[in-house]
């Protein structure tokens, strides 16, 4: 008997999936996604897209914030940018494909030019920084009506794919699905990759990772980079979904949804920006069910869902830090171990004030 | 172009909305140093206050004079048990836990209110409504010198309380070393919360102040941003680098709403507060601190 028999292929070790029960749940999934549009009302075939688009943006976000630490509060400007760009790209005969690669460049780009100043600050002041940024990426749409159409708004072209239009609900759909599984694989590899070791080098310890030859600046720049192609191309899809782009739409609201989507899920976890992604996306639906159980003075009102998103992030924030990816690593543990678990091996370990003061 | 009256107008407006950038400012930097978290919810107690400051005029029809130190008392309650109750949970995690649950009670804040009181805009009648006084040839509306001393007033208050008495001592102590002025026999967590109670009437009243300017609208939580580029321009964590920040930021607002082209007003804060993190990420009044391993 050879070695490799005994403890599998080198192939194995480095295969995305790597045990036959791991491809058969992956398989089952993708086979209930390809599915799905065609069982559930058009309505909600409309509603999962969205969910997909948020998905996407969420990775995007995870990069930077769950993997390399680098807090963003200013997100939505990458997506508005992607999704100006794309609809520029689209009205000047630009094919879908391209303009939507684009469109992440674009925003790419425009991330390079944040993140070279941005990263010699950190921590509470890059969240501020990126806050403004944001802030100001706003009123510069509002007011560059040449480009954007301004507080009134543009319309976005259809999407259209080899002479055939995407704008109905289900091509869209296969459309979001896509590209999210791309951005997806994508970064699943970058993350096994020596750039993507040197993310999360930097987020432990920048000191230790700049002792181990990482170049720590470069390396947050390019985490900068990425993350806002991804949210570019995410802002992209957003555009067709939304139809009318405003400058309001990518306005600070957009940005903390997805900051709760990246902390909801668990930080530095791709699965948990998906996770996190789901949940988010899905709160307006489920508030919406609720309403007609509610008084109708209380359930009228926007406030609700903000009231509730906040509820949400408070709980997590409190009882489930680790998130989403945290409770599911912690389940999935109990079963695999069922009689043997006990109390303490999942216990949070105590922890004492850590001041960031010098 | 210069003309002294319109000047002495601006410096005048700059220095009023200044003195509440300075005052909410302020409040964020009390709450900051006492227990290292920059509360994003601050600016969502301002809006709180001049909802409920509302509610008792124009709902409960209470005299004005009383209904003041009432919204001050409420809000202060509120902050005082947020820290109490919530944000001492979190001690000990990495900064990013205080941005989030600060944001997640900002949101159930805004949002409680707008179940409360309904998302529209309102006002409510002060002693000042529609005064108007002349100084030197310029007329300045009553409102802006009432801003002007209540934030002469408030920020004196706390200097002396600061400075002068046992407890604001040990405000300052705990501040610098929490373990060291708690093995002296400081009440650190009481402090901590009464901190963040002080900031929240604070708050309070720059809610109660702004509402008149502007409207008691769900979006006065707005003025928290600019608070914000306030604390960064005076160096982060420093008192009167937010005050000095805070009017420096109102004159540049006012000036740049005339000098400059059109919608630069509206922007003007962010640039600084990018300007200055990016290139001088100390401020103009901020203590260099580097970090250590």
């Amino acid at each position: 008997m050879t070695v490799e028999t005994l403890v599998g292929s080198y192939d194995q070790g480095r295969a995305l999936l790597r045990t036959p029960v791991q491809r058969w749940t992956y398989g089952a999934l993708a086979m209930l996604l390809l599915a799905l549009p065609w069982v559930i009302p058009t309505f909600y075939v409309g509603e999962a897209a969205y969910i997909f688009i948020m998905c996407i943006a969420s990775l995007g976000l995870m990069t930077l914030t769950g993997f390399t630490g680098q807090v963003s509060l200013g997100q939505a400007a990458f997506l508005s940018i992607g999704a100006y760009t794309q609809a520029q790209l689209l009205a000047n005969g630009v094919p879908l494909p391209v303009s939507l690669l684009g469109a992440g460049l674009c925003a790419g780009f425009v991330g390079l030019l944040i993140g070279l100043p941005a990263i010699r600050v950190s921590g509470l002041h890059l969240a501020i920084v990126t806050l403004a940024f944001a802030i100001v990426t706003e009123h510069v749409m509002g007011r560059w009506t040449a480009f954007t159409g301004g507080h009134s708004g543009m319309a976005v072209p259809e999407p259209m794919l080899m002479g055939h239009s995407l704008a109905q609900p289900l091509p869209f759909y296969y459309l979001c699905l896509a590209v999210l599984v791309i951005v997806l694989l994508l970064l699943l590899n970058l993350m096994r990759s020596a750039t993507g070791r040197a993310f999360v080098g930097v987020r432990d310890s920048e000191a230790a990772a700049q002792g181990l030859g990482i170049r720590v600046a470069r390396t947050k720049v390019v985490a900068f980079v990425i993350s806002a192609m991804v949210s570019g191309v995410a802002g992209a899809l957003l555009a067709h979904q939304i139809q009318f782009i405003t400058p309001e739409a990518f306005g600070l609201m957009l940005s903390l949804q997805l900051v709760l989507m990246v902390f909801i899920g668990g930080m530095g976890s791709l699965r948990g920006a998906i996770l996190g992604a789901l949940l988010i996306g899905m709160l307006p639906s489920l508030i919406s069910l609720f309403k007609e159980v509610l008084p109708a003075r209380i359930g009228n009102q926007f406030g609700l869902e903000l009231f509730v998103y906040g509820a949400v992030l408070v709980f997590f924030v409190l009882l489930e830090p680790r998130g989403l990816n945290g409770r599911w690593l912690r389940i999935r543990s109990a079963l695999d171990e069922f009689p043997l678990l006990s109390r303490t091996a999942v216990r949070r370990q105590k922890s004492y004030m850590r001041s960031e003061r010098a | 172009m210069f003309d002294p009256t319109q000047w002495v107008q601006l410096i005048l407006q700059g220095i009023s909305t200044g003195a509440i950038y300075s005052l909410v400012a302020l409040g964020l930097v009390l709450g900051y140093k006492a227990t290292e978290v920059l509360n994003f919810a601050h600016g969502d107690i301002v809006m709180f206050s001049a909802f409920l400051m509302w509610y008792f005029v124009v709902g409960l029809d209470m005299p004005f004079w009383g209904a003041l130190p009432a919204v001050l008392v409420a809000c202060a309650a509120l902050a005082y048990l947020l820290e109490a109750r919530l944000m001492r949970r979190i001690v000990g995690q990495p900064q990013f836990a205080g941005v989030m649950l600060t944001i997640g009670i900002g949101f159930m804040l805004r949002g409680g209110t707008s179940m409360a009181f309904g998302p529209d805009s309102r006002s409510y009648p002060t002693p000042w409504t529609g005064q108007v006084t002349e100084i030197a040839g310029a007329r300045i509306a009553d409102l802006n010198l009432v801003i002007i001393g209540a934030a002469l007033l408030v920020t004196s208050v706390l200097f002396i309380f600061l400075q002068r008495t046992s407890v604001g001592v040990a405000i300052l102590a705990s501040s610098q070393n929490q373990l060291a002025s708690y093995l002296c026999g400081v009440r650190v967590k009481w402090l901590n919360s009464l901190v963040w109670g002080i900031s929240g009437a604070v708050a309070a009243l720059c809610g109660l102040l702004l509402a008149p300017i502007s409207l008691v609208d769900l979006s006065l939580w707005f003025v928290m941003l600019k608070a914000l580029a306030a604390l960064v321009l005076g160096g982060f964590g420093s008192v009167p680098g937010a005050i000095l920040g805070g009017l420096v930021i109102g004159l540049v607002e006012q000036f740049s709403g005339v000098y400059m082209p059109d919608g630069v007003k509206d922007m003007v804060p962010y640039l600084v507060l990018i300007g200055v993190l990016v290139l001088f990420p100390r401020g103009l009044l901020g203590e260099s601190h580097g970090r250590r391993v």
